[in-house]
């Protein structure tokens, strides 16, 4: 999806040929349309709940990218968002007595809201560190999450996990429901990450990705904008945990907060591509489904557990830059030749975001290139 | 109280210093290779079942099974980086480390959990069982053992790192990577061996752990989760750092389960890092982090 606005659009860009923006105008909603119907379509339960899973590590992978793919921070601890979400989740329907139906899907937007505010200080603390320090305290304040939730019994009942409401629905049109949920909060995390990705805001994550310090230099208010980021990730993030809670309709402290959900978001981004709008979401859609398999197939821990690992080092053995930015680089080598003068040059502005790792960002935008704000 | 305080501390000083000697091989692979080895937690896991499997099927003591256990972990680490840490591309690095390590750590786990089963396990021998009367309380001898273990290992590591050639190149790559390579270093096998110590000293570790702890193939998250802090509070590079960090934490923690209760002792554990990294975002004894390039 959205690759243009990842992409340098150069005049000879292949990707900015008027056939192929034509192509994507109509492809996306086709492609938005065809994700409503798969579950009218494929009505097997198996089928749909390993749809509905893919969905949600879509949004959590795009929300995920939109911090750490842009800004270059390795956040391990996104956990404490989707637990923070699932447990929101579990407690307000709880107490305000709440029965299962379509109704208290309105309750994830909520949670997504409390997941943001748990953001708020988990980053303002984890983001006085930078490189490998922060990637570190991301993963120590995942375990404090996950020994809170065991110990704070008022909460989350500690061990023995909470109960969820259980929706009235039949078994054929059960996880049709979670699905539709999923994909809206999907979408909602796409949209998110592209408007992000397209705006001067997201040139500024960009270039605190490429220097930092160059990037304060140019007057780009650095803590503010990566603060404002990991909150968004984090709300993102637990949108995504309240409906995997609600879909469980239990919920423990070690799979709220669970270690491999960690590090599975960032496997599936960096299969995908790293920092792209689109390289999350085909990461996800190709990494959860093989999980999910795995799960399914090896009711045996053991095997289960290698089959992950062995699954993971392949993932980063082969495919080290991703998915999107190789493809990407190839079609980009094969067509430039050949359609160098046909294409027509940007109508205005300079082109939007350089993406690829490596390039250096010029946060050229009036108003910016003033002093130093601190 | 004042008993079960001083045993508190003394117990937090001697598990410190078992703890110093397990972060002491993350925090020297972090310094050659700006690599965080996540899997240094089911090192230390891998290494207690090692030992078990010693003493169970060949009836070897744990302690004199370390003359086994700890060559084959340094193996392991030498594999390890060769295998997997090695084949990694300079562009993003670091962050795909943390990724395979990792995954490194998945598999063992899957592979301990396929062999021995979750059930908890524990070493036994007689200084687990026995225990020395020092200062009104009894102590069993495992934590004096282990104490002194990680001492004379730390000792040896330093005048590895401070009197030996291999010693002063690991030293040299610590400082200054490229420049190292320029000289002469290889930087490749400078690499293995740094990955091999950090291993190899799990042995010792998760033979302690092993006596001391009931463990099972899932112990593994714990233990890097407490090394991932030591090695942070020390400052991300410093041995002594994690030394003295470690020590700090144990304590701690020990203290808060005799004067609090020991269901939060292990959030304090979390809670000191916090508390340190608000006034010192580097660590104890951490350099500012320079710009990359």
């Amino acid at each position: 999806m959205a690759q243009s606005s990842a992409t340098l659009a150069g005049p000879a860009d292949p990707f900015d040929r008027p056939a192929v923006r034509t192509a994507r105008r109509v492809l996306l909603p086709v492609v938005v349309v065809l994700a409503v119907v798969f579950p009218f379509v494929f009505t097997n339960p198996a089928t749909t709940s390993i749809a509905m899973f893919t969905l949600l590590y879509v949004g959590a992978t795009s929300a995920w990218n939109m911090f750490s793919g842009y800004t270059g921070y390795m956040a391990l601890g996104n956990a404490v968002f989707y637990g923070s979400g699932a447990y929101f989740f579990a407690n307000i329907t709880l107490h305000l007595h709440l029965t299962g139906g379509v109704g208290i899907f309105a309750l994830v937007p909520v949670a997504g809201l409390f997941a943001g505010l748990v953001a708020l200080p988990v980053g303002w603390l984890a983001l006085r560190t930078r490189r490998h320090t922060f990637v570190v305290i991301t993963i120590a304040i995942f375990f404090i999450f996950q020994l809170l939730a065991y110990n704070l019994h008022s909460l989350t009942n500690g061990s023995s996990g909470m109960a969820l409401p259980i929706p009235p629905w039949d078994a054929q049109t059960y996880n049709t429901y979670f699905y539709l949920a999923a994909l809206l909060v999907a979408v909602v995390a796409i949209v998110l990450s592209w408007a992000v990705r397209r705006s001067s805001f997201g040139l500024e994550l960009l270039a605190i990705r490429d220097d930092e310090d160059r990037a304060l230099g140019l007057g780009v208010k650095t803590t503010r904008v990566k603060l404002v980021t990991f909150v968004l990730n984090g709300a993102v993030t637990g949108m995504c945990g309240a409906i995997y809670a609600y879909y469980l309709g239990s919920i423990y402290p070690p799979f709220a907060f669970e270690a491999i959900f960690d590090v599975t978001v960032a496997l599936m981004a960096f299969l995908g591509g790293l920092g792209t709008v689109s390289g999350p979401v085909i990461g996800a859609l190709i990494l959860e489904p093989v999980q999910q398999y795995i799960t399914l197939r090896f009711t045996s821990g053991g095997l289960a557990l290698i089959t992950f690992g062995v699954l993971f080092l392949i993932v980063i053995r082969f495919l080290p830059d991703g998915i999107v930015p190789s493809l990407a680089a190839t079609i980009r080598r094969r067509w430039t030749p050949r359609t160098g003068a046909a294409a027509t040059p940007p109508a205005a502005g300079p082109p939007v975001g350089p993406p690829t790792v490596g390039q250096t960002v010029t946060v050229s935008r009036p108003g910016l290139t003033g002093g130093v704000s601190r | 109280m004042g008993t079960a305080l001083t045993k508190a501390v003394v117990n937090g000083i001697l598990t410190g210093g078992v703890y110093a000697l397990m972060a002491a091989g993350l925090t020297l692979i972090f310094g050659v290779m700006e690599i965080i080895n996540i899997a240094q937690g089911i090192f230390v896991v891998l290494a207690a079942y090692l030992s078990y499997v010693l003493q169970v099927h060949l009836g070897i003591d744990p302690l004199v099974g370390l003359v086994i256990t700890m060559p084959v972990m340094f193996g392991v680490g030498v594999l390890i980086e060769w295998g997997f840490v090695r084949r990694l591309k300079a562009q993003n690095r670091s962050a795909l480390s943390i990724l395979v390590t990792f995954a490194v750590a998945i598999v063992i786990e899957g592979f301990l959990t396929q062999f021995f089963s979750a059930d908890l396990k524990i070493l036994k021998a007689w200084y687990v069982d026995r225990s020395v009367h020092v200062l009104g309380f009894y102590l069993p001898y495992i934590y004096l053992i282990g104490f002194v273990l990680a001492v004379v290992l730390l000792a040896a590591l330093y005048l590895f790192l401070y009197r030996s050639r291999s010693g002063k190149s690991i030293r040299a790559s610590v400082q200054n990577r490229a420049g190292a390579e320029l000289i002469g270093i290889n930087i490749n096998r400078v690499s293995a061996i740094t990955f091999g110590i950090g291993a190899a000293v799990t042995a010792a570790g998760g033979m302690v752990f092993g006596a001391t702890n009931s463990f099972n193939p899932n112990s593994g998250y714990d233990l890097i989760s407490r090394l991932l802090v030591i090695v942070v509070l020390g400052g991300l590079g410093s041995i002594g750092g994690a030394l003295v960090a470690a020590v700090v934490a144990l304590v701690i923690e020990d203290v808060t389960a005799v004067l609090w209760s020991p269901v939060w002792a292990s959030t304090m554990f979390f809670a000191v890092l916090i508390v340190v990294l608000l006034v010192r975002p580097n660590g104890l004894f951490g350099r500012a982090a320079v710009r990359a390039q």
